[in-house]
């Protein structure tokens, strides 16, 4: 594809000047030199475990705080060339929908100011067309104006909750939104009503998504294309199918084989065999690979050598010396039920 | 009360599978009441169920559908203003009603508990090792050396990486997988005979969270304990347990040995649960099998079935009559009015 990706991201790097127990500086490297583009109406899934930087990328792209180098190109445009002013303006069309749908939103405001208050911010239309605008987004993601406009959110479940957000979100028409975890707090079942709303308004709405959240499972099942990230860097990057019916890195095998497998008949993949040990610090992260310590294909070229993301299939790059062959991630899949696609005995629901 | 019928039968074809298998807990018609003011919170209501030992049993339900006061109830956790009826035998002696002297000596060494949020449930200004030398000598006839060469032990079997010199760390200066060991091998210290982890992983990274289950599972086949395990999520419980409960609105919804449940799920409760977990392989931009609305009110005891209000297959009787808790297979106890009785087994091939 030739056209300008919607979000392109360069060799972004942040990090964090913090303080240890005994009062020495260090430099916590949160990201270090990630690239990657979100195309115009795909779902773009980050998953990766706590501490791997998916937030900080997300938010180093708002510029919430500003990176410390690398570049954020937005439908072409260099965000970090801009002036306040035209970065304000540009911001406009991405925006952030969080974990805790009530610590993202003020408990003293009502509904109706919660979700306009971007469009005041931005001096947008009279107060009658704002309220007009607010009654719609409400209806779009399926509260009904007239009951919940006027409720606080403590009068609202996280569900409910967590629709005001992303109300919120969408008040100011954005090409691109970020879910950081954004369904993960959820029940179950209110999780899933939360995923179809977000389908429903990227097909009614022509949204993109960046869906950051630690289960590979629901970013799979959500993404057109996955981002796995360890320790700040990208490990794979690769479309939601191939990541699970041919993964390559190391990671990507972990992170699959420690699913678990809504399956009692399928035996359980231990997942010490793809996985040891316990992160180490991302102050003084490995030399070469970041995942080595705890790679069980880890070689002396791994200390000595960063492995740099290449091509290994259609749209699919991998950051991995020795990365999985075919064979091998043939083998692994079969061992880690996929079932699950067939979703067998969906239709059984219906009297 | 048919629900304690069921429990009976179940029981027996228990025995029938393995000769040797004893109900090391035993409830029966639990009820919890929470008094706030003039309001009447119905949170539990007339569950039963039994864990045998070795054996694990996952409760699940979402937020709200009683089961971690369940658990609470039976280690005698709750606040005062909870009215508890029923009862929760261990080995034969009641727990329901016991005073808080005699229920804090069984804390401990009858049962334990591993909470879901490791850092909020261990002590901040504590050693881990301190914390775990308190607990042993709490309970048993130690003198401080020989705790602490039993809390290093402990942590050794829970895993942790270099325990001499781990014990001597704050929470603070672990990570979240590192102090959920601790949380485990603090309830390990007095070797429990039931072990209970209430969400006890769902705090945790994915790859921690495979880890802590495998442990917790090598573990109780060591100590030969049983373990009840609380949980909003039936992929764990399909992997990790030997029986399931499935818990809606303070009711029993569903409860099967594991293999059971998933090869004939009969309540559409537990089908529209199963559907909901995230799965691998579904391709992006398909809606899911969803159901509207959220967990029910425990303001009131529901007339008819709690779920009947979200129900696909709800007629006019699951909206006026309580459906009672049946059992057509052995040991498959449900409480459904139209159950799925042709239901395609969950099993894969592929």
């Amino acid at each position: 594809m030739s056209t300008t990706p919607l979000l392109e991201v360069r060799d972004l790097v942040q990090e964090f000047a913090t303080r240890s127990i005994n009062g020495r500086r260090q430099v916590v490297q949160a990201v270090s030199g990630v690239s990657l583009e979100v195309r115009v109406g795909e779902t773009l899934g980050i998953v990766g475990e706590s501490g791997s930087g998916k937030s900080t990328l997300a938010r180093a792209v708002l510029r919430v705080p500003p990176p410390k180098s690398g570049q954020v190109f937005l439908e072409g445009t260099d965000l970090t060339k801009l002036d306040r002013r035209e970065l304000r303006r540009e911001l406009r069309n991405i925006q952030m929908v969080f974990q805790d749908p009530f610590t993202s939103v003020d408990p003293k405001w009502r509904v109706s100011r919660i979700v306009g208050e971007p469009l005041r911010a931005f001096a947008i239309g009279t107060r009658e067309e704002r309220d007009k605008r607010v009654a719609e987004v409400l209806d779009l993601v399926g509260l009904d104006p007239s009951m919940y406009s006027d409720r606080y959110p403590r009068q609202l479940s996280g569900g409910q909750c967590q629709r005001v957000a992303i109300a919120r979100a969408l008040v100011l028409s954005p090409s691109l939104i970020i879910c950081d975890e954004a369904v993960s707090s959820l029940d179950v079942l209110i999780q899933a009503q939360v995923l179809n709303l977000f389908e429903r308004l990227r097909e009614e709405l022509g949204l993109a998504y960046l869906f950051i959240a630690h289960d590979l499972a629901l970013v799979n099942q959500v993404s057109d294309r996955v981002a796995v990230m360890y320790m700040g860097k990208l490990c794979e990057v690769g479309p939601s199918d191939d990541l699970y019916l041919a993964p390559r890195h190391p990671y990507t095998a972990a992170l699959l084989s420690s699913i678990p497998d809504p399956d009692p008949f399928h035996e359980r993949v231990l997942t010490d065999q793809w996985i040891s040990g316990e992160p180490p610090s991302p102050v003084n992260p490995p030399s070469g690979c970041r995942f080595r310590t705890r790679c069980p294909r880890a070689e002396a070229r791994c200390a000595a050598e960063e492995p740099l993301m290449h091509d290994i299939g259609t749209d699919h790059q991998v950051a991995c010396h020795f990365p999985l062959t075919p064979q091998e991630a043939d083998e692994l899949v079969s061992t880690i039920s996929t079932n699950a696609s067939d979703d067998a005995g969906e239709g059984a629901l219906e009297p | 009360m048919s629900a304690a019928a069921a429990t009976d039968e179940s029981d027996t074809t228990a025995t029938d599978q393995t000769k040797s298998v004893t109900n090391v807990l035993e409830v029966s018609d639990l009820n919890v009441r929470f008094g706030l003011g003039d309001e009447t919170i119905w949170a539990v209501n007339g569950v039963s169920f039994s864990v045998h030992s070795g054996k694990t049993l996952a409760i699940i339900g979402e937020s709200g559908s009683g089961k971690t006061v369940t658990s609470r109830a039976i280690l005698g956790l709750l606040p005062n203003t909870a009215h508890v009826t029923g009862s929760a035998r261990l080995e034969g002696s009641e727990l329901i009603g016991m005073s808080e002297k005699e229920m804090r000596r069984r804390r401990g060494p009858d049962i334990a508990t591993v909470f879901q949020d490791p850092s909020r449930s261990l002590n901040p200004t504590m050693r881990v090792g301190a914390q775990i030398v308190e607990s042993i000598r709490l309970h048993l006839p130690m003198d401080r050396h020989a705790a602490k060469k039993r809390a290093i032990e402990l942590l050794g079997l829970v895993r942790l990486p270099s325990p001499e010199r781990r014990c001597d760390d704050y929470p603070h200066q672990l990570s979240g997988g590192m102090r959920q060991r601790v949380m485990i091998a603090l309830a390990l210290a007095c070797q429990p005979k039931v072990l209970i982890a209430d969400e006890a992983t769902t705090a945790l990274d994915v790859t921690t969270q495979a880890k802590i289950m495998e442990l917790l599972l090598d573990l109780q086949e060591q100590f030969k304990m049983a373990m009840i395990m609380i949980s909003h999520n039936l992929g764990l419980a399909a992997q990790f347990s030997d029986e399931v409960l499935v818990m809606y609105g303070g009711r029993v919804a569903e409860y099967a040995p594991t293999k059971t449940l998933f090869a004939h799920v009969q309540m559409p409760y537990t089908r529209v649960l199963l559907d909901a977990v995230p799965r691998l392989g579904r391709a992006a931009h398909t809606a899911l099998p969803i159901v509207a609305g959220g967990a029910p009110s425990l303001h009131q005891l529901p007339v008819g079935c709690a779920f009947s209000n979200r129900c696909p297959r709800a007629a006019d009787k699951c909206r006026t009559e309580t459906p009672p808790l049946r059992e057509d297979e052995p040991g498959h106890v449900y409480a459904c009015w139209f159950p799925i009785a042709d239901a395609i087994p969950v099993q894969a091939s592929r």
